[in-house]
């Protein structure tokens, strides 16, 4: 069991969490991914670990209430716990000093890209910061991105805050402006991150994506998670989830991550209609497992 | 032993060895298959008492019992239907636990027919003994009479040992280890322990509640679980051994990595490796969902192929068939004769009406226009010499191509080596194909105080080799423990 320490919205549907999870704080690097499981009919899902503090023994995750299990845990808050969690998983970011990076983060996707952004500065990279969202409320972690970036561009779909466009204008701009970038990384929506793959091909400029495609164990086991690149499937948990944006195949990506729409959809249905039920299995499967761990096992599944 | 536990049926006076020997061998009660091709609950149902009691009369009680030798781990067969004979069941049970730790799971998944039954004797007359059936029977009357008989534990030796996974041979291993009296801490990477026993082998073989009953025992043997940690990820190695200060560690991963064929279309929505497949259903209840979170592709009314012929591909097409599957399709490339699967789990799977497609092999899978599986492409084969494996080896019928239509596919051609473990173990020899290098014998690999055993070390086996391999592994990790020897020329890579 993982208690959640803090927990706060830092925007509409979007909360940040700290967990203990002391062996998984020591071991993460940038670019790793944990799975968590929030009861015992619960599903495992992938969160990218958006920062750890080794000595306190926690991890940060910043999660998005898209679907059901997210939507659940955005309901949980400090003192609540985290039924299982594994981690750190997939390979870390390849962080050295490449000279001019652009890290663009679309959505949510500016939460998963921060700690590579903060380990591609602290290995002396020039970080130029391209953060997109759909509107002001939700443009995240402009302070904590902007303290680690030499440059910070912000769009807004909707041109409500700061740049009206899309992420792959000012990075166009950029590329067209002549400076070198010596790496692209891309983190966002599939469609986004192929945007952007399209944006840096002509030019041949090296660009990384982080890929976000469905797990189950993690571990190379279920092979759910396979992705297409050049050199033929991969596993976004163990190959991955960071890939050569030019060597992708996004069209399967996410032609794959739209298998359960409709499960996903149902699910969310019933949760929405009485969330309760969910949120005392969560405190119920926490309570068991704290008091006692065999106890869980056999009060699962009646 | 008390009076009991001794059933009224069980004659005083066993009847003589030729009387005995005329007893027909007892019929496994079994679920009724127009039932059960719909549920996921238990197909064998176990023998009654007085079924067992009547089985154990037909053994000889040989002077010199070959069905022993020919079980991985050893049971004392003899010795244990002996004491069925004389109405000791929680006595037999005993027995049996001396060497194998997990009877209830042996009872029901064991290839018997190719180990202690196929050694036994009466086989040469008559059918054998039905070993694998007794073992169960007081495996499960050990277990609802709620008196398991825990071995006891040797005094505590203050070495530790770290386990890298829960399945039957990290479990068999910790079983000996914590009664040779040392610290055993099993790691399992999933939020449940049993390994495969959990997330690949369906309630209909093996109920879960089983293994957590197993479980259970073992940790009040003071053995203990760690879920959700990967070793290799969430801690290495080295560090179980340096900070974390454990004296040897063995390896008992499995070889989890899916095999897929290599054939067009194989990657399209629906089709899944039988690890996934199985792994939704088993172990994430995707077959309740909603009222569970994890989906499985929707299989009611559809028709399902599963590619392979192992006990794996057996487990996935009764799956399907339980998920509502119109038709569920087993497509071998080889004949019956050549399935390595248990001949039992065949026969189940065709009583519930599983459609066998063999010499056949898929060659294409074809989607729809969104992208999900709605064919497949197959062509004819022949057999022809044996091959390495000692089949005959299947060759593709010229011109033999056709298409079936289907909406879910299930890849069941085995693992091979996950290179977790062996990727941040910069020391650890593996061999040309991944798998660790281990000594066959002392289970040692090129690492000190490392050992490994199992899936990890021979590839995809049975739950019986890999506690085989677990035994042997306590074994030498007791050695290695008590006399801190470790002979650096054991562990050579095999070619």
């Amino acid at each position: 069991m993982f208690p959640i320490v803090e927990a706060e919205f830092l925007a509409p549907d979007v909360k940040r969490f700290v967990i203990e999870a002391p062996r998984v704080a020591k071991k993460r690097r940038a670019g790793q991914f944990l799975i968590l499981r929030l009861h015992d009919h619960g599903e495992r899902i992938p969160l990218t670990i958006a920062d750890s503090d080794p000595e306190r023994g926690t991890v940060t995750i910043i999660v998005q209430g898209v679907g059901k299990t997210t939507k659940l845990l955005n309901m949980l808050g400090a003192g609540d716990a985290i039924l299982d969690l594994v981690g750190p998983l997939g390979s870390p970011s390849h962080v050295e000093p490449f000279g001019t990076v652009v890290v663009i983060g679309g959505g949510l996707g500016a939460a998963i890209a921060y700690p590579t952004a903060k380990a591609m500065k602290e290995a002396g990279n020039h970080v130029v910061s391209i953060v997109g969202a759909r509107t002001k409320e939700l443009v995240i972690l402009e302070r904590e991105i902007g303290a680690i970036s030499d440059e910070l561009l912000i769009t807004t779909d909707d041109g409500s805050y700061a740049r009206k466009g899309f992420v792959t204008g000012v990075l166009a701009e950029l590329i067209e402006s002549g400076r070198r970038l010596d790496l692209v990384l891309a983190i966002g929506p599939p469609r986004m991150m192929q945007a952007v793959a399209e944006t840096t091909r002509p030019r041949g400029i090296k660009t990384v994506v982080s890929l976000n495609s469905l797990m189950v164990d993690g571990t190379g086991m279920c092979g759910g998670c396979r992705v297409l690149t050049n050199a033929g499937a991969r596993f976004a948990c163990v190959d991955g989830p960071e890939f050569d944006a030019h060597e992708v195949d996004f069209d399967m990506l996410v032609r794959r991550n739209r298998t359960y729409l409709q499960n996903e959809s149902e699910s969310l249905k019933r949760f929405l209609e009485d969330p309760t039920r969910d949120l005392e299995r969560v405190r119920e499967s926490c309570h068991l497992e704290q008091r006692h761990p065999e106890v869980r096992r056999e009060a699962s599944r009646s | 032993m008390s009076a009991e536990t001794t059933d009224p049926a069980t004659p005083a006076v066993p009847p003589s060895k030729k009387d005995r020997m005329k007893i027909p061998r007892q019929h496994m009660p079994e679920q009724d298959p127009a039932r059960r091709r719909r549920n996921f609950e238990e197909v064998n149902q176990g023998l009654t008492v007085l079924g067992a009691a009547t089985e154990a009369l037909r053994c000889l009680s040989c002077a010199n019992p070959k069905c022993t030798a020919g079980c991985p781990v050893g049971v004392k067969v003899k010795d244990f239907v002996d004491l069925i004979v004389a109405g000791d069941y929680l006595g037999a049970a005993a027995k049996i636990r001396e060497d194998n730790i997990l009877p209830a799971i042996t009872g029901r998944v064991c290839p018997q027919e190719t180990q202690c039954e196929g050694c036994c004797i009466l086989g040469n007359k008559f059918e054998p003994l039905g070993v694998g059936y007794l073992e169960r029977f007081v495996a499960d009357y050990e277990r609802e009479t709620g008196q398991v008989g825990l071995p006891e534990r040797a005094p505590a030796t203050g070495r530790r040992v770290a386990i890298v996974g829960s399945g039957p041979a990290g479990l068999s291993a910790a079983g000996d280890l914590v009664r040779m009296g040392h610290e055993v801490t099993v790691f399992e990477a999933l939020h449940e322990i049993g390994g495969v026993l959990v997330y690949g082998i369906p309630e209909f073989r093996l109920p879960k509640e089983i293994v957590r009953h197993e479980v259970d025992a073992m940790r009040k043997m003071g053995v203990d679980f760690q879920t959700n940690v990967v070793i290799g990820k969430t801690v290495t190695i080295d560090e179980l051994m340096g900070e974390e200060g454990y004296d040897a560690v063995f390896v008992a991963t499995g070889a989890g990595l899916p095999k897929f064929l290599g054939v067009p279309g194989e990657h399209l929505n629906g089709v899944y490796s039988a690890n996934e497949f199985l792994t939704r259903v088993n172990l994430m209840r995707a077959d309740a969902f909603p009222e569970s979170d994890e989906p499985v592709y929707d299989c009611r009314d559809r028709d399902v192929a599963v590619v392979g012929g192992g006990n794996t591909a057996m487990d996935a097409v009764r799956t399907a068939s339980r998920l509502g599957a119109a038709t569920s399709h087993l497509v071998y490339r080889r004949s019956e004769a050549e399935m390595p699967a248990r001949a039992e789990e065949l026969k189940h799977a065709k009583d519930e009406g599983i459609s066998l497609m063999c010499l056949t092999n898929p060659v294409a899978f074809l989607g729809d226009e969104d992208g999900f599986v709605s064919g497949m492409r197959c062509v004819r084969m022949e057999l022809g010499e044996p091959d390495a494996s000692g089949r005959r080896s299947p060759k593709e019928v010229p011109g033999s191509e056709f298409e079936i239509p289907i909406q879910v596919a299930v890849i069941a051609l085995g693992t091979s080596a996950n290179p977790l473990i062996q990727s941040t173990t910069p020391d650890l020899q593996t061999t040309r194909k991944g798998y660790i290098a281990a000594d066959p014998e002392t289970l040692r690999t090129s690492k000190p105080g490392v050992f490994a055993g199992g899936d990890i070390v021979t590839g995809g086996a049975t739950v019986i080799l890999a506690m085989g391999a677990g035994r042997k592994a306590a074994a030498s990790i007791h050695e290695f423990l008590s006399t801190g020897v470790w002979d650096a020329t054991a562990a050579e890579t095999p070619s």
